[in-house]
């Protein structure tokens, strides 16, 4: 069967249940395509296995990116490009830049990390989301099992996500 | 996995549901407007034309409308600049600092007191704007963009650039991490929508979101740095705000108490304006469920807190102009208290330091009524500290003979209230159109802080 087209849902209704029914579902050796929720539940990405999101580092990079910017800028601009004397100090004094490079290291680092997450999460306005259960942004948390990457069969997979503990198991197909 | 105190307080009364949060908040969205909501948008409106009117003739004639003089150069703007960007802070305070210590409390205004963060702000930025004169051409003196003057490039050592800096930086930075907030409930709200043009405006609003889970585990990484980036900025913002004057040669203004000083004051005023806000804000929409006594009276104890910090601050200012010997700085401090703006400084101490500590008392910090006349009065209190900082160090400086007082114009009350009729308007917009509580963080503490029925 092709992958990403069928798929079964277990449809949970709390927090913990989820969390002990997705390592349940792992464990009975059907792979989760994706589990879709309301609100963030701590211990989700552990239970999925997903690794840690490297976003830190994007935005540690994006810092020094904006503090390297800052610090050129000021002394090229006051120091080499056009030395000015203010107050009979030195052209380049670092002291005064250092508000104006915190500041530019706090903006690039903020606004590199979130275009990033955009870009990684595929999050743009012009998007239309593949809505699984439209519960899933009220109060249901919704686990997509998707029959074209697992060798069981529908009722198989029903199965085990009914003794997981979800409430209710769908089909949902997508052409 | 979450372990959970049974002891933990109720954040959430009435024994909501997940489902229960996501109704009530959709509620103000998709429903109609009620009447209140419709006279409050119209005075706002009003007091913006009103206002409008000051601005368009500040822009046409110039700054000597203002009652501005030579000796007093500054007055009413920076006060009205300065007081607005303090107002701000709380708003960050409570997102990005309470986030960092996990106070779960701050789910229920976090998202209402960004917004007011943002709109504080945009009013704050108005004043030095506006003070340019030629603010069209502001653009060349304020950044450090290329010209046909040299390149001739603004000054990296001025306060004043370093303010530019710190609030486009402090705006940008908290807009972003209130729209990251607002993706997931601009979903909820785009999966109920029933007509078509609301379905695509909040389609659009929620740039796709679907909740996976994925996602969340990058939508809580990206949250907790925003704030750990925006806890430095905040108090950074307010720190350069007050070298504005603490770098400068004026008795009354070289201080090194400032940056603290200044931190704590917006920290203050900004969470009475939070509290004057939410309060309406509550009864409005009915919230009272979500904004409990429990959340006023956290408020009201920050308000403790900072209120007595810059109460110190003020005694410690006299103490360091008698301590220091300087004959200019110990006149300045007199004449502050006992000169012809003592009236504007007794207002100041009145609501700053003796306003609040009524709060001690447990009666009249949990009181609804007593919170927003206490509320109000800091706010009044605070916008007084400001003048009072501004007017009477600059109107008797070191030359008698150029000594002045300074007299308000009509279009320096003008201009304020454009700025009040532009906060109110966004706010009242905001809190129709866009959900006022953060929904998804609510919902994540229904199970551990909810009252059980």
């Amino acid at each position: 069967m092709e992958s990403g087209k069928n798929f079964v849902l277990g449809i949970y209704d709390d927090e913990d249940v989820l969390l002990e029914a997705v390592t349940k579902v792992r464990d009975s050796g059907v792979k989760i395509h994706e589990v879709y929720s309301p609100f963030p539940v701590h211990g989700l990405e552990h239970a999925l296995g997903y690794k840690r999101t490297r976003l830190p580092i994007a935005a540690f990079m994006f810092g020094l990116l904006g503090f390297t910017l800052a610090v050129t800028m000021q002394t090229w601009m006051l120091g080499v490009d056009w030395p000015m004397i203010i107050g009979g100090k030195n052209f380049i004094s670092l002291p005064p830049f250092v508000p104006v490079s915190f500041e530019l290291t706090v903006l690039i680092s903020a606004l590199g990390m979130v275009g990033t997450f955009m870009i990684i999460s595929d999050l743009k306005p012009y998007k239309k989301p593949r809505m699984f259960d439209v519960r899933s942004t009220d109060d249901k948390h919704v686990m997509a099992v998707d029959l074209g990457t697992n060798n069981l069969s529908k009722d198989e997979i029903g199965k085990v996500l009914n003794e997981s503990g979800a409430s209710e198991v769908n089909d949902k197909n997508f052409d | 996995m979450q372990v959970t105190s049974p002891l933990r307080e109720t954040l959430v009364t009435g024994g909501k549901t997940v489902h229960d949060i996501t109704e009530d908040i959709c509620r103000q969205v998709e429903g109609k407007p009620s009447k209140s909501w419709m006279m409050g948008l119209a005075l706002s409106l009003g007091g913006l034309t009103i206002g409008g009117y000051a601005v368009f003739t500040l822009l046409w004639e110039g700054i000597g409308v203002w009652g501005l003089n030579k000796t007093v150069g500054w007055a009413w703007d920076i006060t009205n600049f300065v007081w607005w960007v303090g107002i701000g802070h709380a708003g960050t305070l409570i997102s990005a600092i309470l986030l960092l210590f996990r106070q779960k409390w701050r789910m229920s205004i976090n998202r209402a007191a960004e917004a007011m963060t943002i709109f504080a702000v945009l009013c704050a930025l108005m004043f030095p704007s506006l003070h340019m004169g030629r603010m069209w051409v502001g653009f060349y003196w304020a950044l450090p963009l290329p010209n046909t003057f040299g390149s001739l490039w603004v000054n990296f050592n001025s306060p004043l650039l370093w303010d530019v800096f710190a609030i486009s930086t402090y705006f940008t930075v908290s807009l972003v991490f209130w729209y990251i907030g607002l993706i997931p409930d601009f979903a909820t709200i785009r999966d109920r929508a029933t007509n078509k043009i609301s379905k695509a405006i909040y389609g659009a609003l929620s740039f796709g979101w679907d909740g996976a889970a994925k996602t969340w585990m990058r939508y809580e990484s990206v949250s907790l740095i925003l704030a750990g980036l925006a806890t430095p900025l905040v108090l950074s913002v307010h720190t350069i705000v007050s070298m504005d004057f603490a770098t400068s040669v004026i008795p009354g203004w070289h201080t090194t108490i400032f940056p603290p000083y200044f931190v704590a004051g917006a920290i203050f005023s900004g969470f009475a304006m939070v509290l004057t806000l939410m309060l309406v804000t509550r009864k409005l929409f009915k919230l009272e469920d979500y904004i409990t006594i429990y959340h006023i009276e956290l408020m009201n104890i920050v308000i403790i807190i900072t209120g007595s910090i810059v109460g110190v601050a003020y005694i410690t200012e006299f103490f360091i102009a008698w301590y220091s010997g300087v004959p200019y700085e110990q006149y300045a401090f007199i004449n502050r208290a006992f000169g012809p703006y003592d009236w504007a400084y007794y207002t100041m101490m009145t609501c700053n330091v003796i306003a609040p500590q009524l709060f001690w008392f447990k009666k009249i910090r949990t009181s609804i009524v007593s919170t927003m006349i206490i509320s109000i009065i800091v706010n009044i209190g605070m916008w007084f500290e400001r003048f009072v900082i501004i007017v009477t160090s600059l109107h008797r400086d070191y030359i008698p003979s150029s000594w002045a007082m300074f007299y308000p114009t009509r279009y320096d009350v003008g201009v304020y209230l454009f700025s009040f009729g532009f906060f109110f308007t966004a706010f009242l917009l905001f809190s129709k159109f866009f959900p006022v509580l953060n929904m998804a963080e609510l919902k994540s503490i229904v199970k551990s802080s909810s009252e059980k029925k």
